[in-house]
């Protein structure tokens, strides 16, 4: 009972990481069709820059936070007008790829020349750290504060893309970008828009998941697959469907890894497999053709 | 990267077997530059023509048939584990255990283009990789096997042709692999061009045509990764053979992306742009890596932007472009 829980606790954590950092990538890739894999190294800008923050500026945990995801989006903003611009919506999968790959290698090498091959802590605040007891069990404060963390991000999210006329725009992009514009919807201020936002969503799951997923120079690469699995399972654009492949894929990567440590990547990589390959357009998604 | 002009096929060919020739002669002049000038660097070389062969197999599912994928590394590894094992096994016949690198390539080919060849766009690109990756964990896990994280050692294959043993400098490891490649090239740049590959890429440019006049696309890619993984397969064979050990590298994530660089580097769609692509990135790679790795992934992130917004179809275009006008001005005069 006590192993299952915290099993449970860990997953949901960890799920939740996934889902914050994964769910921008997952809205770039439903209105823009940009197969994004340089979103894991924005990610690791937001971690390194909250690192910095935090033991060399001595900020509060909360500024750093401000200051990483503001940070990042800055620094993304000449990437997006230079680049991906460029490979909105038309161009074919090994364009993206080829582009996006680009971008990862050389923010890693670039973050790597700036701030050192060395692993990044982001140390918590006082609150954070340490035990939280809710009644009948003790939990690590910070698991919790990333769950609530998610949450947050899920409903606003869905408060943002369903009931604000922004939602409306950005949901009328995504079903329609040619009608849309006709429309006299600016689309192409919607994309950037958007592009920050889920910029400044990757920034902040990067930070806030820190301790789940560490701040190291190979993040980008490392973790890039399993931001694309989630998408990719949970179907494109889709928050629910997000939110669900992230808790699946936690529950299942961190049973496998207290149950079966050998072969945790292997199940991982199997039952990813064979959702794939049974719902090519994720569990939530919806076909583009 | 839809627009591909099959500019090089020439309606006529003057000489018969031409190509062919031109082909095996330029490796052989290459290969022959690099034995007698740097007799030194003849283990890097040998490793290049393994990776060349990765490189050309990743052309014919990328370049001929438009399949993104992030996982070729797994038939260039599944090739070099069986190689190895059959190897440490008993099986020291370098030409024999070719085969078995070649047959282990095919089938594991034949495997990811069943899983892969299926879809396009995002569960495409991802299938690639959870297939590259399931093998990378394999490879690490099943460690009585394959040695894990320590790589599998103690590869010691025997003489070829029961004549040149394999020596300290490499030299015989080069020109088996070296003779090797242009064996392989040439049957490429004949299967390319049959009628199998120029169907290959009409799929590559419009599926829906080739649907349409009535094409089964399916098992026509799928076959085409049994034939990639058996060309990657004889790469693995000969990384196994010459180096004497199976390392996780060779399953990797990393490989894969690498290899992916190198095709777009040269051209991708061009067998000439893969051996091209190849022989830059790594002569690079070589001199700059060994500097700083971190400075390295700066270098290649650029190159690799620089090459998507200036040059799509990689360097070996402007070449051909040049070659055809020369051609055309011969034919006029």
């Amino acid at each position: 009972m006590r192993t299952i829980f915290s099993i449970m606790t860990d997953a949901v954590a960890y799920g939740m990481v996934l889902f914050i950092i994964s769910i921008g990538l997952s809205i770039m890739m439903g209105l823009m069709r940009v197969v994004n894999l340089a979103h894991g190294a924005f990610a690791m800008i937001g971690g390194y820059l909250a690192s910095y923050a935090i033991r060399d500026l001595h900020v509060h945990y909360s500024v750093a936070i401000l200051m990483a995801v503001i940070g990042t989006i800055i620094v993304s903003i000449p990437f997006e007008i230079l680049l991906y611009r460029r490979i909105y919506r038309k161009s074919d999968p090994l364009i993206q790829v080829l582009m996006t790959i680009g971008i990862t290698f050389f923010i890693i090498g670039i973050v790597n020349f700036i701030f050192g091959p060395s692993l990044k802590s982001i140390p918590l605040p006082q609150t954070l750290s340490g035990p939280l007891d809710i009644g009948f069990r003790m939990l690590p404060t910070h698991r919790i504060f990333v769950i609530a963390c998610g949450v947050v991000t899920a409903l606003a999210l869905w408060l943002l893309i369903e009931k604000t006329e922004f939602g409306i725009k950005l949901r009328a992009s995504v079903d329609h970008s040619g009608m849309a514009d006709a429309l006299g919807i600016r689309t192409e201020i919607i994309y950037a828009v958007t592009f920050a936002l889920a910029i400044g969503l990757g920034a902040f799951g990067g930070v806030v998941g820190a301790e789940i997923l560490p701040i190291e120079p190979f993040y980008a690469l490392r973790y890039m697959v399993i931001f694309l699995v989630v998408v990719s399972v949970g179907g494109a654009g889709s928050i629910l469907g997000a939110l669900s492949a992230s808790l699946l894929l936690g529950l299942a990567d961190t049973t496998g890894k207290y149950l079966a440590p050998e072969f945790g990547d292997f199940f991982f990589y199997l039952s990813v497999i064979v959702i794939v390959f049974l719902f090519p357009h994720g569990l939530f998604g919806r076909s583009h053709a | 990267m839809s627009e591909i002009v099959v500019n090089h096929v020439s309606p006529k060919r003057s000489i018969p077997f031409g190509q062919e020739a031109a082909g095996a002669l330029t490796i052989i002049a290459l290969g022959a530059i690099g034995y007698f000038l740097y007799p030194d660097d003849l283990a890097f070389l040998t490793r290049l023509i393994g990776i060349a062969f990765l490189v050309l197999s990743l052309d014919l599912v990328t370049g001929y048939c438009g399949v993104a994928t992030l996982g070729h590394a797994a038939q260039f590894g599944v090739g070099a584990y069986a190689t190895g094992i059959a190897c440490v096994r008993g099986i020291t016949d370098p030409v024999a255990l070719l085969a078995i690198g070649l047959f282990a390539g095919a089938v594991m080919g034949l495997i990811s283009g069943a899983l892969i060849a299926r879809f396009r766009g995002l569960p495409q690109l991802v299938l690639s990789i959870a297939v590259g990756q399931l093998v990378a964990a394999l490879a690490n896990k099943l460690s009585w096997l394959t040695g894990g994280s320590d790589g599998l050692s103690g590869i010691t294959p025997g003489k070829v042709f029961g004549i040149f043993g394999f020596d300290m400098y490499s030299r015989t490891a080069f020109l088996f692999s070296l003779g090797v490649l242009v064996i392989v090239f040439v049957l490429l740049q004949r299967f390319v061009r049959s009628p199998f590959g120029l169907m290959c890429r009409g799929i590559k440019d419009d599926d829906l045509r080739a649907r349409m006049i009535g094409v089964s696309i399916y098992p026509r890619l799928v076959l085409m990764y049994g034939v990639a993984g058996a060309v990657a397969g004889v790469g693995g064979a000969l990384t196994a053979i010459s180096t004497g050990v199976v390392g996780l590298d060779s399953v990797s994530f990393e490989r894969s992306a690498e290899v992916l660089v190198m095709l777009v580097l040269g051209g991708a769609g061009h067998l000439w742009g893969a051996l091209a692509g190849t022989i830059i990135f790594m002569i690079f790679e070589h001199m700059v890596a060994a500097a700083n790795p971190f400075h390295w992934m700066t270098l290649v992130g650029l190159l690799l932007i620089l090459i998507v917004v200036f040059a799509p179809r990689g360097l070996i275009e402007p070449v051909l472009t040049l070659l055809s006008r020369f051609k055309r001005k011969g034919s006029a005069a």
